[in-house]
């Protein structure tokens, strides 16, 4: 478009529409700030489609590539591409983001401006993550996205918002600090060079390896966030804004995903294989325990939060089977997960709106009153617990499938999510919605305006679509994923 | 030996400046106290043709005066290039300050400029005797500044307990210059170095001077154990003052360390080099951790500055020019985001209202959006999150002790910096997450704001466009070492 590369325009048009929201200024003039992000968004996600269209999905090498020198001294480049791994996660971000504008649209009353600015930026931080080939440029937008997150979740979060912004950003730059300092050693193992590709092909002895494999661990595990190191994210989702929450979810989660397969399978194949016990036992914790977690969650929100981790734990123990289904699954899963949890999430912000909770307890009998609403709420949590025909049952058939293949007791234990997610999701969806209505609050809830139908419609048509038919989503990926697995299949032990 | 007038060419920027500074002082005497602003212009004039003389007046080989006591080199120019600046935006920050406070005198603008000379002096310095004339001219300068508000308490006890611990520490230092005198025989940097390097002297007493050195230098950079002064000169002292003993004299004190360690003792490398760890370390711990529990905001950057001194010293142990040129870097990175750190603790002050605890910053958000912006980004840029320049200063020191093998101490620091990371998200969060305490409008004149935006601005800028200045540091270590 214009002439520029689409990667620019995927990482700078949401930036520069944030900052042009941004100046607008106060909220006197909100419904601009509003319609202008609108814009921005929707320019955003447009810039974003050519990366579909135009993908080769023959190719396993990086696509839409650019290169320009950006800081001599130390050989660093604005070097940016996507595979069919990443190019996935710019659409979801850039429609994610969308539909975030218009969920906010009337809901966020204070700082209207502030707010858009910060999920529009936020965007164009996420795209770079995924688009940036150079280890410095992919640190930079890593760390520089949880300045928004900080802000959205300390201005418009709830309550308790100091504690989970603060406990939210210390958590996750932990891990990254630690991925620098590998990054930094790696760079004087290739030669003074800080690309990524590089370190895909640099050989390296096996304690290093370890200890490398032990900072990115860290540093994605805590992203993902894989138990035990994941308890910023409840508090983080309960105190977020619903906005914070789709973007935490559906966006931000998938980053420490994508870091393990940009990272640590392909740059340290060996410790990733002896490892590899580590990281599945670890996700199957998630699945199964955090699954009984979730189970006993008062709060709806903490609990979508914990079948979160639970599916994600389905994605590293897809990533860590090493074999083409077992990643592809994680990846479906993925962006699974990225529709189904924001639609989770609009759907308890619908209602907070109206009754300003998040306990099941306060709800019951929904449906007398907001029957639209009901089915959808009902379509995303059947989703949520894999029912076949919906986009959650491809990923988890998937990874299951694979796992069967490596070890029947780890599909054994990955299986009692089917049993385990249906009982969290449904039994919370039977409380709110069914039964007769016990707060008389519920009695005045009025049904879904079209704006709220417009969002969860363009979601349900994702989650079904998928569901139907994942095809055109798996195929980008074929080849890439082939790749890797050709990759991480090799020794790169000296 | 002839002198020729052609020999003081490369002091020409210093004796402009003295030249000046005779002129505010005479100047000053004769106005009237609705006419100070003379002054300020005079002392912002004289720092610009300081510029243009140190600009004009660049070589790309070393040139020395004074048979070598005095060297301009490119290290010298690119350094006291940013001194000026740095002390052109103190001024600039401080004068509502000090016009609400009554210490808009002449006096102020004088101590400044000898300061500034001072650490000019040091700056060039290529021989210990100069390299302490230019450390004392600076010193005794910021003593009496810190005193400036004689009817305070607490000023005054800063200032006595500056000037006591000063005094001592250049007592370490030159006991220690006497030893290496006594070891090497002579008190010029190059001299010394090839002394060293023939074998000249004795190991024991060459490394107990040493140690003494080092205890000096650490006392003037604020490194853990030598640190105490920092809080209680950083808190006592007039804001406008603490701006200025935080911004400029870290850039001095760089040079410093550099001109001694490297241009004149770098044979011993080994030897300082773990005296250095230490000091990292520690200070990077003691600063990190102090600062959480403050309070008042001056205290708190006061430990925040004894953190960033921590990583400073990591560039410079690294013993390479990599190593040299990132610590450069930082220092100047430093200076600016201390700067601007000030300059908003400044912008809030106002006629009798001090702005000193973190309190004062809840809300500033509601108050004012852009300042509350420019000091999330001074924070942000302090802990080391991109995409401020505070993470490439950072990224840089990092990757030179890696470079040398010291990737534990490498993981040290960015654990510390994580710790550190915590205040500076404190103050965001008082910022944007709270409401305010207080309603007054924030005035400020027009330089100042667009001072203080310039700043702010920049940390963003050279955090998007970080190279040039990082090639600019490396050449210039390149180039003089």
């Amino acid at each position: 478009m214009f002439g520029l590369p689409p990667l620019t325009l995927v990482i700078w048009v949401p930036i520069l529409g944030g900052l042009a929201v941004l100046a607008t200024g106060s909220d006197r003039n909100a419904p601009l700030a509003r319609w202008l992000a609108l814009v921005a968004a929707a320019l955003g996600f447009l810039v974003a489609i050519p990366l579909y269209t135009g993908f080769d999905v023959s190719a396993s090498a990086m696509q839409f590539e650019e290169l320009v020198p950006w800081i001599y001294r130390f050989n660093i480049n604005y070097h940016l591409g996507v595979d069919g791994i990443s190019m996935p996660f710019i659409l979801l971000n850039s429609f994610t983001t969308l539909l975030v504008v218009i969920a906010g649209w009337e809901v966020i009353r204070k700082k209207v401006a502030q707010y858009m600015a910060a999920f529009l930026i936020m965007s164009g931080l996420i795209n770079g993550v995924f688009a940036a080939l150079d280890a410095v440029l992919f640190y930079v937008f890593f760390e520089a996205m949880l300045i928004p997150m900080y802000l959205v979740i300390g201005v418009w979060g709830g309550p308790n918002r100091v504690y989970a912004a603060i406990k939210f950003f210390l958590y996750t730059l932990l891990g990254s600090l630690l991925m620098l300092v590998a990054f930094i050693y790696l760079y004087f193992q290739a030669g003074n060079s800080f690309e990524i590709l590089d370190y895909h092909k640099l050989a390296i002895g096996m304690n290093a390896q370890i200890l490398l494999f032990a900072a990115f661990f860290l540093a994605f595990a805590v992203k993902v966030p894989m138990w035990p190191v994941h308890t910023w994210l409840p508090d983080a989702h309960v105190e977020a804004p619903t906005g914070g929450s789709v973007v935490l979810a559906a966006i931000t989660l998938k980053v420490g995903a994508y870091g393990f397969l940009r990272f640590s399978l392909p740059i340290v194949p060996d410790a990733s294989h002896e490892l590899a016990w580590l990281v599945i036992a670890l996700s199957l914790i998630a699945v199964a325990y955090i699954g009984l977690v979730a189970l006993v969650q008062a709060d709806m929100k903490k609990l979508i939060a914990y079948s979160s981790i639970a599916h994600m734990g389905f994605v590293t123990l897809g990533f860590f089977l090493f074999n083409p289904l077992g990643i592809e699954g994680g990846l479906v899963q993925m962006i699974s997960h990225g529709f189904i949890s924001g639609a989770l999430f609009l759907c308890i912000g619908v209602m907070y709106d109206r009754l300003h909770s998040r306990q099941i307890k306060d709800y019951g009998g929904l449906v007398n009153k907001m029957p639209v609403f009901a089915a959808f709420f009902m379509l995303f949590a059947m989703a949520n617990s894999g029912l076949p025909a919906t986009s959650g049952f491809v990923g988890e058939f998937m990874v299951i499938m694979s796992a069967v293949k490596v070890n029947f007791w780890y599909a054994f234990v990955a299986a009692t999510t089917l049993i385990l997610g249906a009982a969290y999701t449904l039994w919370m969806y039977k409380r709110v919605v069914f039964g007769k209505i016990t707060n008389p609050l519920v009695e005045e809830m009025q049904d879904l305006d079209k704006r709220e139908f417009l969002i969860l419609g363009m979601l349900a048509v994702c989650v079904l679509g998928m569901g139907l038919y994942p095809k055109p989503f798996t195929d980008v990926m074929h080849a890439s994923v082939d790749n890797l697995i050709a990759h991480v299949g090799q020794s790169k032990l000296p | 030996m002839n002198y020729s007038l052609a020999e003081l060419v490369p002091l020409l920027p210093e004796i402009f400046l003295l030249a000046m500074l005779s002129v505010i002082l005479i100047v000053d005497s004769m106005l009237k106290d609705s006419q100070r602003v003379l002054t300020y212009v005079l002392s912002l004039l004289a720092l610009a043709g300081c510029t243009w003389l140190t600009f004009g007046g660049h070589q790309s080989e070393p040139v020395h005066a004074f048979s070598g006591m005095f060297v301009d080199d490119t290290l010298a120019d690119a350094l006291k290039l940013v001194l000026y600046l740095a002390v052109a935006f103190m001024l600039v920050y401080s004068r509502s300050y000090l016009q609400a406070r009554g210490l808009f005198r002449g006096e102020f603008y004088a101590l400044t400029l000898f300061a500034t000379l001072g650490m000019m002096v040091m700056i060039s310095a290529s021989h210990f005797l100069t390299l302490y004339l230019g450390l004392e001219l600076l010193s005794l300068s910021l003593y009496a500044m810190v005193a400036l508000q004689r009817d305070s308490a607490v000023a005054s006890e800063a200032a006595m307990k500056y000037f006591v611990l000063g005094a001592i520490a250049s007592g370490m230092l030159l006991y220690g210059m006497s030893m290496v005198y006594g070891s090497t025989g002579s008190l010029m940097l190059t001299d010394v170095s090839v002394a060293l390097q023939e074998g000249a002297g004795q190991k024991v007493p060459l490394v107990f001077g040493l140690v003494f050195i080092v205890a000096g230098l650490a006392f003037k950079l604020g490194a853990v154990p030598f640190h105490m002064w920092v809080p209680d000169v950083y808190h006592g002292a007039p804001t406008a003052v603490t701006l200025f003993i935080s911004s400029a004299p870290k850039l001095a004190a760089f040079a410093f360390s550099i001109r001694i360690l490297v241009q004149g003792l770098e044979v011993l490398h080994t030897d300082w080099r773990d005296m250095l760890v230490l000091l990292s370390v520690l200070s990077m711990a003691v600063g990190n951790i102090a600062a959480i529990a403050q309070t008042n905001i001056k205290r708190m950057l006061a430990y925040s500055t004894i953190s960033h001194m921590g990583f400073l010293l990591l560039g410079i142990l690294a013993g390479n020019q990599n190593g040299y040129a990132a610590a450069m870097f930082y220092s100047v990175v430093y200076a600016m985001m201390s700067l601007g750190g000030f300059g908003v603790i400044l912008l809030l002050s106002r006629q009798g209202f001090e702005s000193e605890e973190l309190d004062d910053l809840k809300g500033l958000n509601a108050r004012s959006p852009w300042a509350a912006f420019l000091m999330l980004l001074l924070m942000f840029s302090m802990a080391g999150i991109p995409p401020t320049v505070g993470f490439y200063a950072k990224l840089s020191v990092l990757q030179s002790v890696v470079e040398v093998g010291l990737v534990w101490l490498a993981v040290a620091a960015v654990l510390f910096s994580l710790i550190g990371a915590f205040y500076y998200l404190r103050v965001v969060k008082f910022m944007y997450f709270d409401e305010p305490l207080q309603t007054a409008a924030i005035e400020a004149p027009g330089d100042m704001r667009l001072a203080l935006s310039l700043n702010g601005l920049g940390i963003l800028a050279l955090g998007i466009l970080p190279g040039p200045l990082m090639s600019l540091c490396l050449i210039a270590v390149q180039s003089s070492l």
